[in-house]
Order: structure tokens, then sequence, then C-alpha cells
């Protein structure tokens, strides 16, 4: 009851939000949909950690380890973001009707997010991911201006375009469950018979969904979407779709992994997982838009997931749950600090800010602090991740591997801290001609939240959480060779 | 019978392929949502007919709610929420010009037969061998087009040329699908058309054009 309740919050939120009830509720019942989205999902999770699943509806609605952690991820971004969207909205917009359009698709988006981990069967899910995007669109157009319009454009084809294509590959799936003798088509019904799947439907179902949802997931070449959607969509929202909307695709398509056995498909996430980060690792040292290099920076970590799930053995899908759980943090504390930057010096362009540290101590404080830990310094919780996959790829022999992604992820840090670093540092400039705003209390508040595991993670693991993700990587073991 | 079904079943694929070709080819925004139409009509005439070869009455609600959908409301849709100016804009500028497109076509239509005999030798349904090869030739050419395309609609038709072409492969090789889930995705689809309508016209308010090729701000571009 309490797992079908996490999507039901959202959309009972959205459609209180459409009423014109005053400026002040729409935002209100968001937050606490969230917040109370939120605690069910560690209520669900807990769950799932004691029992090892979850079964709400058998078959259509239920949890294992994976689908825990990412219903957890998506409901801790879903609060901050709707505690962020709040203060950012009500500084932004001023007309009534446009903040309940607003409110009311963020909710809409909130929804289809959680339902991706909810749903147990593979056509659904495809279904909710279609969701997420639909949802986003108008979100990434709201300010209407032509860029936004022209990213929300890029943003819909290519998205409908890699749905297609995985659609397709939902088809092949299936036709390789009916040959293997049938069953219940969800996760567990497919993991049941994955061994007796013919090798070459799974194989072709496989990197259908690589390619349709890796366009989703952000994968170099299928990305160019990705930093035009993710910059120009308002703050809150751009945390949402780059912490965890594009992790919600990487879920299905490492799932679709877990069912071929490994010495066919590990090479695939190492290779897809390396093009990406080191494409994105070049592509951050010349960007303009500070929100644009945390966009890319979303690729080169979906990248390092890959890689991570890639090295195989045990340590090596731990550390990628791992990274999971960091990346998703992390991106949404770095998009946060990047709309608080916005309201305090309203532009986007890196080449214009300067002494950010001296005019608005906060956003300066908070954009270097999320440059550091999504960089990978310690002692935040994404070096805590990215070690754990080095270290799983020298137990694996993966050498080559392991030094690339260690040189490549050295560039990232150094392109981020560059451009980071000559925005907080320096003499601010004396044009006062942009739009100013102080940082709403709300912000300030999601800013403080979204910190707390940001630094926890990087120094304490809790038991549970070990616990949950351990159960995660032994839910995603790939089957051994037949 | 059944051997006379498949041969029905095999012209309609034929039809269905010419069809997307058709897309990338003509010019007229009102003839490619024609296409369309006709695209989600041969589908759903491939589905009562695969009903008929595989015995399952799933297949004949899947090809009535294509046909209600894709050839009644989505074009009623578009009529209704976009400008006139839209629909009835005839392109002139394209990426490609037409005859390299087509031959472009034709190249992918070759090499999705070639990928699919892999999958053909697992063998299955009688009706595979003609629905794989075409749906995934379609869902290729669809992507085509909307790459070529800079105008909105004809963009868009693209993609939902793909979408159709996908189940058109999907009918032949998971007619088992539970029914469920193929409905849910055709009101997925009925959704994404009503956002690129809102989109469209807000383009068409904002930006004064549907020519969202020509919409190229956000590049990584040192000169700006």
């Amino acid at each position: 009851m309490n797992l079908i309740l996490v999507p039901a919050l959202p959309l009972a939120a959205a459609l209180v939000s459409v009423l014109p009830l005053g400026r002040r509720v729409a935002p209100t019942v968001t937050v606490l949909a969230g917040s109370a989205a939120l605690v069910l999902a560690v209520l669900d999770a807990l769950h799932v950690v004691a029992d090892h699943s979850l079964v709400a509806i058998a078959g259509w609605v239920e949890l294992d380890g994976f689908a825990a952690l990412l219903l957890l991820l998506n409901a801790f971004l879903g609060f901050t973001a709707a505690l962020y969207s709040w203060g950012y909205m009500a500084a932004h917009e001023a007309d009534a009707g446009r903040m309940r359009s607003y409110f009311a698709h963020f909710n809409l988006f909130v929804f289809s997010l959680v339902l991706v981990p909810v749903l147990g069967q593979p056509a659904f899910v495809w279904i909710a991911i279609e969701f997420t995007s639909l949802f986003s669109v108008l979100l990434v157009a709201f300010d209407n201006t032509r860029s936004a319009l022209e990213a929300a454009w890029k943003y819909i084809a290519l998205m409908f375009m890699g749905a297609a294509i995985a659609l397709l590959g939902f088809f092949v799936l299936f036709w390789a469950q009916q040959a293997a003798g049938g069953g219940h088509y969800s996760w567990s019904g497919l993991r049941v018979v994955a061994p007796q799947m013919p090798l070459v439907l799974v194989f072709a179902a496989f990197l259908l969904i690589l390619v349709g949802l890796g366009t989703k997931v952000g994968f170099v070449p299928m990305h160019t979407w990705l930093p035009d959607a993710h910059s120009q969509a308002p703050a809150p929202v751009c945390a949402l779709l780059s912490g965890i909307k594009t992790t919600n695709s990487l879920y299905v398509v490492l799932r679709l992994a877990a069912l071929l056995p490994i010495a066919s498909v590990l090479p695939w996430l190492r290779v897809v997982g390396l093009i990406s980060v080191g494409v994105a690792a070049f592509l951050l040292l010349q960007v303009r838009d500070y929100k644009r290099l945390f966009a890319y920076s979303t690729v080169e970590h979906m990248g390092i997931v890959c890689v991570g799930a890639g090295v195989g053995g045990p340590g090596g899908m731990l550390g990628a749950m791992a990274q999971i759980v960091s990346h998703s943090v992390t991106k949404s504390f770095c998009f946060y600090a990047a709309g608080a930057t916005l309201l305090a010096v309203g532009t986007r362009e890196i080449a214009s800010v300067r002494g950010l540290i001296r005019t608005s101590p906060v956003a300066g404080a908070a954009l270097l602090f999320g440059a550091l830990a999504i960089g990978g310094a310690p002692p935040f919780a994404v070096f805590l991740s990215e070690f754990s996959i080095f270290r799983a790829g020298l137990e694996q022999g993966q050498f080559l591997v392991t030094a690339l992604l260690v040189a490549l992820i050295t560039v990232a840090f150094f392109g981020i801290l560059m451009h980071v670093n000559r925005m907080v540092f320096g003499a601010p400039p004396d044009s006062g001609s942009a739009e100013r705003h102080a940082l709403p209390t709300t912000c300030l508040v999601a800013l403080i939240i979204a910190a707390i595991p940001v630094l926890v993670l990087g120094v304490y693991q809790p038991v549970s959480l070990h616990a949950l993700l351990s159960l995660a990587a032994s839910n995603l073991a790939p089957s051994p060779a037949p | 019978m059944i051997a006379w079904l498949q041969n029905l079943n095999a012209l309609t694929g034929g039809l269905f392929l010419l069809v997307t070709f058709g897309l990338v080819a003509v010019r007229q925004t009102q003839g490619c949502v024609r296409l369309f139409v006709a695209l989600s009509v041969l589908l759903g005439v491939s589905a009562f007919f695969l009903s008929a070869i595989y015995q399952t009455w799933h297949l004949i609600v899947i090809g009535v709610v294509d046909i209600v959908t894709k050839a009644i409301v989505i074009p009623w849709l578009l009529h209704r929420s976009l400008h006139d100016e839209v629909i009835t804009r005839r392109e002139v500028t394209q990426v490609l010009n037409i005859p390299t497109a087509l031959l472009i076509a034709l190249a992918l239509a070759i090499v999705a037969y070639l990928l699919s005999q892999p999958l053909l030798a697992v063998g299955g349904g009688a009706a595979i061998g003609v629905n794989l090869p075409i749906g995934l030739a379609g869902v290729l050419i669809g992507g085509l087009t909307a790459a070529v395309r800079r105008e909105a609609v004809p963009l868009f038709l693209g993609l939902l040329a793909m979408e159709n072409s996908a189940f058109f492969a999907g009918i032949g090789i998971a007619p088992e699908m539970p029914l469920i889930a193929e409905i849910s995705i055709a009101f997925d689809v009925l959704i994404l058309v009503l956002v690129v309508s809102v989109l469209t016209r807000t383009v068409h308010e904002h930006i004064g054009t549907t020519e969202v090729g020509a919409l190229t701000v956000l590049r990584e571009d040192p000169t700006r």
C-alpha cells in the first residue's frame, strides 16, 4: 500500500496545483507531497533491506534492491527540488497562472520519475520513462525564450527517437522470453528464464535498448540534446533531469545487461562508458555557460557508472551503485548552487561572473562546494564511490580501463575547477545591469538538506544503506556464461 | 487460407515500406499527414491479418486502437491545435535534397533486412519474416525523416513513423504482449501529440516560424 502511495502523492499534488487557490497553495502542497513520498520511500527501502523485496501487486508493482535504491533517490531529489522550486519560482515568476502551471508539470514529472522503479514490467517501465520525458518538455521550455524553445525541441525529438528504438527492443525482449518458454513479462520473470533465452535475441534487445535509452541517459554520441535541455530548464528541474532522470534510464540499461552472460556484455559497458567519460571530460573544458558545465559532468558521470558496472565482479557493481547514489545527490546540489548563482548574478555566462564569493557568499561557497564534490575531491561522496570503482578495476585486472578512467576523471576535475575558480574568486565586476535577487529561504534550506548526503556519504556509509547497495549489486550480477 | 493471409500481410508490409519512403520524399506538410494516416491504417490492417494467422483476438483490439488513435484522433488533434499556416505549409528547404535522402532510405532498408537475418534464424511466428525487417527499416527511415526535416510537423511525423514501425515489427514478433501495455503505449503517443502541439504553438507564437531546423542558438561555438 505504501508503495502505491509514493507515486500517488505527487499525482494528487499535480491535480491540486492546477486549481486556482492562491499563490501559496501549489508550492505548499508540492513540498508536503514530496516530503510524505520521501518518508514512505525510506520506509519501503528499509523494508526491502530487511526482506530483500517488497511486493504491492505481484508482477506489477514491486521493488527489489536496485529499484528500492532508485526509488529512494527519486524521492529524495523530488523533495529537495520541490523545496527549492518554492523560493526559486517565487523569485522568478510573478504570474500566478504560470506558477500553477509550473507546479502542476513539476508534480507530474516527479510522479513519472518515481513510477520508473516502482513498476515491475518492462513494457510499463518504457511508458513511465516516456512520461518522464513528456512531462519535462514543457518545463524545459518554461522560460519561452528562443534558446529554451530550441532546447525543448531538440529534447523531445531525440527523446522520442530513442523511445521508438527502445520500444522495438522491448518487443524483441518479449520475443526472447517467449522463445525461452514464456512466463511473466517482468524483471523478476525475465531473470528466471534468462539462461534459456536465445542469446542473439537478448543481445539484439540489449543493443536496441542501449541505443534507445542511451539517448536518454546521454551516452556519447547521443548526448547532444543533454547540455541544451539541462541548461535551459529552471534550476530545480535541471537538478531532477541531470540528477535522476538520466539515472532512471541507465537503470533499465543495467537491468538489461544483467540478463546477458558476463563475457558478452561487460566489454560493451566499459567501451560505452569510457567514450562518454572521455568526450565529456574534454567538452567540459570549453563551455561558456556554467549550467552546461554541470550538464556535461552528468554525461561524464553516467559514463563512470557504466565503466564501474563494466569492470565486473561484485566490487565493480557495488561501486557503480555507490556512484549512482553519490552522483544523484551531488549533481542535484550542483544545480541548486547554479540556480543560486543565477539568482545572484542574473547571467549564465561563466565569463561575466567574477568574485562571486564577495558579491554573494552563499552562492559562491555553494558553487565551490558543489564543484569540488562533483569533481571527486575528498572527503565528498563522489570521491569514495569513484575510488571503489578504481579499486574494483584493479582487482579485476582491468588496468588499462582503470588508468584511462583515472586520467579522464582528472581532466574533468580540472575542467570543472578551472571554470568555477574563475567565477568564485577574483575581483567582482561593477556592472549592475543584470537582474539580481536575494536567495530565498526555502532555496537555502534545500541547499543545506542536499548538502548533507554529499558530505556524510563521503566519510560514513550507514549500515542500512550499505546493505541496500549490496542487495542492488546482487540484483544486477550478470548471469554466468551459459 | 493461412498462406493466402500471409501473402496479403506481405502485400500490406510492402505498402507500409513504400509509404515510409513517401514520408522522406513528400514536400507538403498536408501530404505528410496523409501519408502518416495511410501508414497507421496499414499497421492496423496488418494487425488484423496477423490476428487471423496467429489466432489471437489481442491483435484485433490493437488494430482498432491503432486506427482510432493514429488515423483519426492524431490528425484531428494536429489540425485542431495547430495554426492553419503550419499545416498548409509547403516545405522548401530540407537538409538533404530528396533524391539523396531516398537513396539513403534505400540503403537503410537493405541494412535493416541484413540486420534482421540473424534474428529470423531463431524462428517464431509465420509473419516474422515480413514484419521484423520492414518494421526495422521503418524505424531507421523514420529516424532519417526526422533528421532531414526542418519543419516541425513533418519532423514530428517522422518520429511517429518510427513508433508505428516499431509496432509493425512488434505485432509480428510479440503478438502475445500484454494488451494493456500496448493500449497504454497508444495513450502515451496521444500525450506526446498534445505536448508537441503545445510546443509547436509556443514556438510559432514566440519565434514566428515553425522551421525548427533553423533554431541553432545553442552551440559550443567559440566565435560566438
